[in-house]
């Protein structure tokens, strides 16, 4: 194999890219050696074990996937507005959707929404770090090292180009030869790893290392929405490992789980795929809810109301989650009575999401609201968010299904409820829970001008899409000049173009703020409004989070703390706390089996068999690894704490 | 994490060891072994019924004496199997059922003749 057969040539936004690619790889490590950086970077980044680090490289590579998933979307956009320019061909095109969809589920949407629970629900459980902080951070290698492999695509080898849903037989060695699939495959997989094991430390976390006192149904609202998500993804990501090894075995080692040749069933893929898929968008909108939550609970600056009837209709839709996969292929041919059995349990979903979206509405019902920029993204969340859920419900009715399938009404939907509940959220707890993480706010006016134009771009630019598909538009359609699609295309451009205007003043928002913002004095950032946990700590958060552990008894436990002037800080009740060590295990573990994966993706056994030896020496590397971690001594506790409260 | 005065864990390199022995054995019998197929996804079904044991009992608590029984995740047990039973149940309820459109006479026969062809195909790679 030449160096013309790995490279992707022939394509001038390639090329661009690969120059870009270039540059930037050659520019990090001259200004690394320029600045003396490496041994810092190494020391405190690359071999962290700290759950607040990890969340924000978790945070930090999800904005960087946001962005080159909202590259895919404006290429896009842009075929078309103008299908007669020629801007995109048809495989490029599908190539583009392709790595979109998987770029903003898998490898944004989640991350993001991993990064803020692995910094906030410690914090709000009264934890010193996760209950596996080495596993942790081989969480965030695997899901880093997955994420570049898959993005390393377009420019090497070629990008997968069957959709998001990889659905076979077009996904299959006959119809998709040459590595684009495998990158699909092998990037799921090795971050797959990564989610499966955050979902079981964290539910470990939230399970065994709560404060003392605090019972279940004491928890925070996020942490609960944590919990229930740890579920979901600890069930249904087994699922996705076993059909991403079947189709991995089928393409490469030749086998027939989803061909017709040897007797093997295509539709089962789209069967197992969905049985994970679904419960996928429930991992990515319940952590949305917990975090809407919190925020309309603190800006409306009373107890969130029914918090039990929230506990238990995420319980609820987390079950619910499983049973209705086959809305996804209503149309595949199954029969009328098993689509009725999809479709009935489709719309119970709808109930206990409804029950949520009464409760934050009776949250705000007679409160004094402040108008801080994580309130506005929740609160553009409730109206969007069921624009989504309405439409949902009208796919989910089986019948109706035939004619809105594949159209761009669909498209409309999964937007409207992705983008206004998950991004939104992402957004809104970013920016909430960002003098936590940073020691300074991010700038209020230029957040709303942020979210104003994002807000009004989102808009725009779905909305017409509802209409699109209503008009007969299919998705997944490169081509598009019938002249009535035209008008109604062109606007959805220009909201695209907006969104993406959003996202820039964000971004900006982050390098001023980073400039100019005061920093923080107090650790209840939020005009002393914070109501958990979390804002007990002082700011910047020390990295053994609590000196001293607090009692929990109750909801918001910490509204009662100021009222009675306390804090979780008791000199006397000092101990030494006992943390982890920092690893550099996780980084070579996960770089072997990303060098594996890579290997199997060309199908070059020995550089895969290689990386598979390499990882599974670390692993029994790491078992005869005996170190217990360190104490920190009560002086140094003492000094960091009375530097940190200013005593 | 903490330190223990067995350093190296029998019961865990033991089922280790008869996990990978079991998966090598169902593929044996997948890919190489002239059992009639019948015989095979029985086989499979039993080897599978054993690895679930040799996980609960091996790796899992279930023989956890210190605590009484007390760490056994009946919980999660469960949950698992609850799981596992809509995979299967639903997997067969929407990928067979309602999809007999007017042909209902040779579903039963064409299902033998698939299973003879497995048959045949399982015996030229045999070879």
């Amino acid at each position: 194999m030449g160096i013309t057969d790995i490279l992707v040539t022939g394509e001038p936004i390639i090329y661009a890219a690969m120059v870009s690619i270039a540059l930037v790889s050659i520019a990090i490590p001259v200004l690394l050696t320029y600045f003396k950086k490496w041994g810092w970077l190494w020391r405190e980044w690359l071999t962290t074990v700290d759950h607040k680090k990890i969340g924000v490289m978790y945070i930090l590579s999800a904005l960087l996937m946001l962005f080159r998933g909202g590259m895919d979307a404006l290429m896009m956009r842009v075929q078309l507005a103008f299908p007669d320019l020629g801007f995109l061909d048809s495989q490029h095109y599908n190539e583009i959707f392709t790595t979109h969809g998987t770029v903003m589920i898998i490898f944004m949407a989640m991350p993001f929404l991993i990064g803020l629970m692995n910094i906030i629900v410690p914090l709000q459980i009264g934890a010193r770090d996760f209950a596996f902080p080495w596993l942790n951070a081989m969480s965030f290698w695997s899901f880093f090292i997955g994420a570049m492999l898959f993005n390393i695509s377009f420019v090497i080898g070629g990008s997968p180009d069957a959709g998001w849903t990889s659905y076979t037989p077009l996904s299959g060695a006959a119809l998709s030869p040459g590595p684009g699939q495998n990158f699909y495959l092998m990037g799921l997989q090795l971050s797959g790893i990564g989610t499966l094991a955050t979902g079981i430390n964290l539910m470990v976390t939230i399970l065994k290392m709560r404060a003392p006192g605090m019972k279940l149904f004491h928890m925070p609202i996020f942490t609960w929405s944590t919990l229930v998500t740890c579920f979901i993804i600890v069930f249904a990501f087994p699922i996705l490992t076993v059909a991403l090894a079947l189709l991995t075995i089928d393409r490469i080692f030749g086998a027939h789980f989803f061909t017709l040749t040897a007797e093997g069933l295509p539709m089962m893929w789209a069967n197992l795929f969905w049985m994970w898929g679904h419960p996928e968008v429930y991992i990515v909108i319940l952590p949305a809810f917990g975090i809407f939550s919190e925020i309309i609970a603190t800006f409306a600056k009373k107890r969130l109301f029914g918090y039990h009837a929230m506990v238990w209709s995420m319980i609820i839709i987390a079950l619910l989650s499983f049973l209705v996969w086959v809305h996804h292929f209503f149309t595949m041919g199954a029969g009328a009575f098993v689509n009725s059995v999809f479709s009935i349990s489709t719309m119970l979903i709808a109930v206990p999401t409804g029950v949520k979206i009464f409760n934050w509405l009776a949250t705000l019902y007679k409160s004094k609201i402040e108008f801080t920029v994580p309130m506005l993204w929740s609160l553009a969340f409730i109206p969007s968010f069921i624009l989504g859920g309405v439409t949902g419900v009208m796919l989910g009715m089986a019948a109706a299904d035939y004619q809105f399938h594949n159209s761009y009404f669909l498209v409309a939907h999964f937007h409207y409820v992705l983008i206004a509940g998950t991004v939104f959220a992402c957004f809104a707890g970013l920016v909430f829970w960002y003098p936590k993480m940073f020691g300074h706010k991010m700038n209020e006016r230029l957040g709303k001008w942020a979210f104003w134009i994002f807000f009004f771009g989102f808009h725009v630019c779905f909305f017409p899409q509802y209409f699109l598909g209503l008009d007969g538009m299919p998705r997944r359609l490169f081509i598009t000049n019938v002249v009535e699609w035209l008008p109604l295309n062109v606007i959805s451009t220009v909201g695209a173009f907006g969104m993406g205007l959003g996202f820039i003043v964000f971004v900006y928002n982050v390098y001023y703020s980073f400039r100019h913002a005061e920093r923080e004095k107090t650790g209840d950032s939020w005009n002393g409004n914070g109501r958990t946990l979390e804002w007990a700590t002082t700011t910047p958060v020390p990295f053994y989070n609590f000196a001293t552990v607090p009692y929990v008894d109750e909801i918001d436990p910490y509204v009662r703390m100021k009222e009675e002037g306390k804090t979780t800080y008791d000199e006397s009740q000092l101990k030494p706390i006992h943390m982890p060590s920092y690893k550099a295990t996780p980084i070579i573990m996960m770089a072997f089996l990303g060098l594996a994966s890579f290997g199997l993706v060309f199908e070059w056994m020995p550089v895969a068999i290689f990386g598979l030896i390499g990882g599974v020496a670390v692993m029994i590397l790491r078992s005869f690894d005996y170190d217990d971690g360190y104490y920190v001594s009560v002086e140094e506790i003492k000094r960091i704490e009375r530097k940190a409260r200013g005593l | 994490m903490a330190k223990t005065d067995k350093k190296v864990p029998m019961n865990h390199v033991i089922g280790f060891a008869l996990s990978l022995i079991m998966t090598l054995l169902a593929a044996w019998a997948a890919i190489q072994s002239d059992l009639p197929v019948t015989w095979v996804i029985v086989f499979i079904m039993v080897l599978a019924l054993l690895q679930a044991g040799v996980q609960l009992f091996m790796f899992m608590h279930m023989t956890e004496k210190e605590s009484g029984g007390g760490a056994v995740p009946w919980n999660m047990m469960f949950h698992g199997f609850a799981l596992a039973a809509i995979l299967v149940a639903g997997s067969l309820f929407t990928m067979s059922f309602g999809f007999d459109h007017g042909d209902h006479g040779d579903h039963g026969g064409e299902h033998e003749e698939h299973m003879e062809m497995d048959d045949s195909e399982g015996d030229h790679s045999g070879h």
